[in-house]
């Protein structure tokens, strides 16, 4: 029977936010590029909250930005409420977070998407992926191990309806659309998000590949039909007042405007009685839900048997965008059965008489075990397969969103015969969290936590652009306009500290009145401008007056002369234990390595080593069960091969 | 080269030599030495000295002199490991030794791990390729060697205490950590005066741990000592007199003697570790009730035995199993009641045991100060050995105690200066790791195990 058949450079399987940054990064590299999705008009969908950012997963859209990534240009065009989290602790925890007016964003990335060159949509469910196994390229290691997998070279994919794309690379972005099924109470529909197609084909090729499958859930709450909320029990929360943008590329002054409201009102006591009196018809404890759930947004059922002696939760309800009555009610998700979900919801002042536009319920989906990747996100054993996003066991807009575009990145390199783009756990929240998913056992949906990164120091919101612009610029996807502002920015900054440090003060009566005006100690002998700078209650704006030959810096680089006083001695620290991490980091490990033929090496050690394949010295002693006797053991042995 | 960050260690088996070295090397070797070694006009400094040459001089602790010292001084790569190297020779005894490296550490270098100079010899090509197995092993087995010593020996009732404090610490950190990761649910309002007072108290039990276990060594150290002897033969009386008000105990840890049920004394400058098999003070008919066998197991793995004969009785089959089985061990025999009339001759039991005999009265007080010397005159030739890997676990320890201190510290500080809250989990996490080295628990996944299990996080 004649079938469909093109070739592309690129496939891309999945069009949400991982998907779509990786058909846009490797289009934009000048490849060929097809996306599949179940539905074109479910590009870039945003199924759970309505909001992009927040605690160190707005440090990740900051730094995929920097990248050249996509996801802070489209929020920064349609959100409708911005703020700054934890503002009033130290920089490194800065963090943004918008509310997105959720058809807005999907509209607009879908726009992006399809102006696009060399990019094409397809909607159409991809079925399998098509390998081929690798002949005379074995290299001389892994002729040695015996126990490793043959390893193949990805050649296309294939869709339900028989069509072939031949390709060089593919991505898989899955998302929670394999063997997908959602549900609440005893209801049970084999279906993705929002009643839209599953994909259940796919994980059958995929195991066929050799591929090691995991069966993770997450849930969702209801959203209501706003004009049945009685707003004036509840608390208002506003955007800020000046709104800082997520892309570095944005206008500030495009992002100043009316912003909308979001809600606060808590559970009591009655929500949760009627919690516990229903848990036996929750198909989390009954057991009909198999899969692995995320304990950072446990479900309100989770959250009253885990907590007991909590008298209330906070239930932030918030609007799903400007055309639409509908809110989200953020801290309720749930798998109870509908009428459990109506009798709860009514107990929360304000929700008393509230009418259900969508319930709540849990998705069960198939993800990878994500050791099987490399730090590339390339597969280990198949050429040319990469992936990405929720697929890989993470959760998270940004999350899929920043695996998705290195995923296409590295793709998209591998064609161009380039070494791939790794970022590592000193450069970027991106490579803790994708050291973290590919060096670590993950047992549930991984989030970025701000606690992960333990050089977040350096690793701050505000400073994306110098972290990281000059690596978006040599992939490809910055400009030569952005990259110089860096280089020049880089250097304002460390020409204005220097000269801070150098600039001496007497103890004079007009620095005196300055001080005690705001209510600093009093100069006992002369000081430099850097030293007044690091006082808590003191900073380099407010040390303008006393400063007359300051030169003229743009706001940005003003704040990162704060900063880098302020935190001296702290980003010292911490800069310190970076080269001591570069070190190992920098001891390359051989690919498709045999462990066994180490001697010494406890078993163990042997066992975890060939199974996770790490790439350096760094990435081994993180792997659980390696010792540092190990690594001593390892390093030894590498010498050892070096001289040989 | 792959690691250049300074490491020191002694560089002698510990206590039988007269002479002490501690070795220290990497890129600051000369830096740190600098800090530490000043010659006598105080002017001298190595930094300005040429390659393997040796200088006279001292090892200060700020003011206060430690040791009188050869420097033995050598750039890289002319040296063992290939890196700049200082030899500091002292003039031994393990108590100098110890502290003169205790005090190159506070200068800046990191205690060696065990095998390491030896590893970064090898990696630094001193050490021939056909020797890469040996370097292995030597790793593999004081690696093994060290982490025997250090968990398993690790006191109880000081293991508990660690564990306690950095359960705190855990939960603090989590607390901070879920409230900048959640900050819409959990709030820090209020946060900074509780946690300045958990950083006090965790601070007041620190010094006191460290006080209390002689300068932080928490482990029990010291020549592994067993008392043999038949029901009645006077162990304990003699133990009494060992132990008595009027020597200096090395340990008192309270409660600690309890629990690993051993003594410490120190014999002339000698640490002696005597195991109890069954709290020897609690009162004599315990000790008494002790049966020859049980003790003798005691005695399998033990540096030092001292056998008690009772010199006013017979021998029977008890005391000629007891010589029989230290004829080849380490020993010291004392013929104790010396005051009384005696029916075993001294040539008798030399014979027997194979060891020399000693006149006592534990009573009376008498020959003890010659039982002191025959020990010290042991030691010093070499004859008894002792897991010297103990000390270096000790000052290890004694390290991790300091820092875990000086970092809950920063925590009070950068709360009197007004510094956000992040900063405080950067140096409470310090404190949780330096902890986790002394009880051989490392961090992994603790932190994010902690704050889900304990705040109830958003969404």
């Amino acid at each position: 029977m004649p079938c469909v058949e093109e070739t592309y450079d690129i496939v891309v399987v999945g069009a949400g936010h991982a998907g779509c940054e990786a058909a846009l990064a490797a289009a934009r590299l000048g490849f060929e590029t097809i996306v599949f999705t179940v539905s074109v008009d479910s590009i870039a969908l945003m199924p759970c909250n309505p909001n992009i950012g927040g605690s160190s997963k707005g440090h990740l859209v900051r730094e995929l930005d920097a990248l050249g990534g996509e996801m802070g240009k489209v929020i920064d065009k349609t959100f409708i409420q911005s703020k700054m989290l934890n503002e009033s602790k130290g920089p490194a925890v800065h963090s943004l977070r918008a509310q997105a007016d959720k058809q807005d964003y999907t509209r607009e990335m879908r726009r992006v998407l399809e102006n696009t060159d060399h990019l094409t949509v397809r909607q159409a469910e991809v079925s399998e992926i098509l390998t081929e196994e690798i002949v005379g390229t074995v290299s001389e290691e892994r002729k040695t191990s015996e126990n490793m997998v043959k390893k193949r070279r990805i050649i296309g994919v294939k869709t339900y309806s028989g069509a072939v794309y031949k390709c060089r690379a593919v991505v898989l972005a899955t998302g929670v659309y394999l063997r997908a099924r959602c549900i609440y109470g005893d209801v049970s529909n084999p279906t993705g998000p929002n009643g839209l197609q599953a994909a259940n084909h796919l994980t059958d090729s995929l195991v066929e590949n050799g591929i090691e499958m995991f069966r993770f859930k997450t849930g969702t709450p209801a959203r209501a039909d706003k004009r049945s909320i009685d707003f004036s029990k509840m608390e208002e929360q506003f955007g800020d007042k000046r709104v800082v943008p997520f892309s570095f590329s944005t206008d500030p002054e495009s992002v100043q405007k009316e912003q909308v409201s979001c809600w606060l009102t808590y559970t009591n006591e009655k929500t949760h009685e009627i919690i516990r009196a229903n848990l036996d018809r929750s198909p989390l404890f009954s057991g009909a839900i198999e899969g692995t759930g995320p304990r950072y947004c446990p479900s309100i059922e989770d959250k009253v048997v885990k907590f007991p002696d909590k008298e209330r939760h906070q239930v932030f309800v918030e609007p799903e965008g400007l055309y639409t009555n509908e809110m989200y009610l953020g801290g309720m998700s749930s798998s109870l059965p509908e009428d459990v979900q109506y009798a709860m919801y009514r107990t929360v002042p304000g929700l008393e008489h509230v009418k259900i536009v969508r319930n709540a319920y849990a998705i069960e989906y198939d993800c990878i075990n994500p050791r099987q990747l490399d730090a590339s996100l390339e597969f280990k054993n198949i050429e040319g397969l990469f992936s990405g996003g929720q697929f890989n066991g993470s959760s998270g807009y940004e999350e899929a969103a920043v695996q998705g575009f290195m995923a296409g990145v590295n793709a998209a390199r591998k064609l161009q015969g380039k070494e791939a783009v790794i970022l590592d756990r000193s450069q970027a929240y991106i490579g803790v969290l994708i050291d973290d998913l590919v060096t670590k056992e993950n047992h549930e949906p991984y989030r970025m936590m701000t606690s992960r990164a333990e050089y977040r120091l350096l690793l701050r919101q505000d400073n994306a652009d110098l972290r990281l612009r000059k690596i978006g610029y040599e992939i490809g996807l910055v400009t030569e306009e952005q990259y110089r502002y860096v280089l020049w920015k880089e250097k304002a900054i460390e020409e204005e500290v220097t000269r801070l440090e150098k600039k001496t003060l007497g103890a004079n009566e007009t620095v005196q009145t300055f001080l005690e005006k705001h209510q600093s100690t009093l100069l006992k002998s002369g000081t430099t401008m850097a030293e007044l700078i690091k006082r808590p209650e003191l900073n380099y704006d407010m040390l303008a007056e006393l400063d007359e030959d300051r030169p003229e810096l743009p706001q940005d680089v003003q704040k990162q002369i704060d900063i880098n006083l302020k935190y001296a001695g702290y980003i010292r620290r911490q800069m310190q234990q970076v080269a001591q991490f570069k070190k190992l980091e920098n001891r390359k490990l051989p690919k498709n390595f045999d462990y066994s033929t180490v001697k010494s090496l406890r078993l163990e050690a042997v066992q975890k080593l060939n199974l996770y394949q790490p790439l350096n010295i760094g990435q081994a002693s993180r792997i659980s069960g390696v010792s540092p006797a190990d690594i001593s053991v390892l390093m030894v042995h590498l010498e050892q091969m070096g001289r040989k | 080269m792959v690691n250049t960050d300074t490491i020191a260690a002694i560089a002698t088996a510990m206590g039988n030599s007269g002479i002490g070295i501690v070795r220290i090397s990497g890129d600051e070797a000369i830096a740190v030495a600098d800090r530490v070694f000043k010659t006598k006009n105080g002017k001298k400094k190595l930094a300005g000295e040429k390659s393997h040459t040796i200088h006279y001089g001292f090892i200060c602790d700020g003011d206060e002199i430690i040791d009188e010292v050869l420097v033995m001084l050598m750039r890289g790569p002319r040296s063992f490991t290939a890196e700049d190297t200082v030899e500091i020779d002292c003039h031994g005894g393990m108590l100098v030794t110890r502290k003169i490296l205790e005090t190159v550490l506070k200068a800046g270098a990191r205690i060696a791990e065990p095998g390491e100079f030896t590893k970064r010899a090898f990696l630094n090509g001193r050490i021939d390729l056909s020797q890469a197995e040996a370097v292995i092993d030597v790793i593999n087995s004081k690696n093994e060697y060290a982490l025997r010593s250090s968990v398993e020996q690790l006191r109880g009732s000081v293991s508990k205490k660690i564990k306690g404090l950095r359960e705190k610490i855990l939960y603090e950190i989590a607390f901070i950590e879920s409230a900048l990761d959640d900050p819409e649910h959990i709030s820090l309002d209020g946060y900074r005066d509780k946690l300045y007072g958990v950083a006090e108290e965790a601070e007041k039990e620190l010094t006191k741990l460290i006080r209390s276990s002689s300068n932080g060594r928490v482990i029990s150290e010291g020549i592994k000592t067993v008392i043999l002897g038949k029901p009645n033969a006077g162990k304990s009386s003699l133990m009494n007199v060992l132990v008595g008000e009027d020597r200096a105990i090395v340990t008192d840890i309270a409660g600690t003697t309890r629990d690993i049920l051993e003594e410490h004394i120190s014999l002339q400058g000698i640490s002696l570790n005597i195991v109890d098999t069954a709290g020897i003070r609690n009162t004599d008919d315990v000790v008494e009730k002790i049966g020859v066998s049980r003790a003798m197991d005691a005695a399998e793995d033990a540096d030092l035995i001292i056998y008690v004969v009772d010199g006013s009785r017979d021998l029977d089959e008890n005391d000629r199993q007891i010589m029989n089985f230290i004829h080849d061990r380490k020993a010291v025999v004392l013929l104790n009641k010396s005051d009384l009339e005696p029916v075993v001759s001294v040539e008798e039991i030399t014979e027997a045991s194979g060891h020399p005999v000693i006149a006592v009265s534990a009573k009376e007080e008498t020959g003890i100060d010659r039982l002191e010397e025959e020990i010290k005159s042991m030691f010093y030739e070499g004859e008894i050995d002792f897991n010297d890997q103990v000390m270096i676990t000790n000052v290890r320890h004694a390290k991790a105690l300091k820092e875990a201190l000086e970092s809950i510290r920063m925590v009070k500080q950068s709360i009197e200066e007004g510094m956000p809250e992040d900063f405080y989990s950067i140096d409470l996490m310090n404190a949780y790791e330096k902890l986790g080295l002394i009880v051989g628990e490392s961090v992994e996944d603790d932190l994010v195990n902690e704050i889900f299990s304990k705040f109830c996080m958003g969404k």
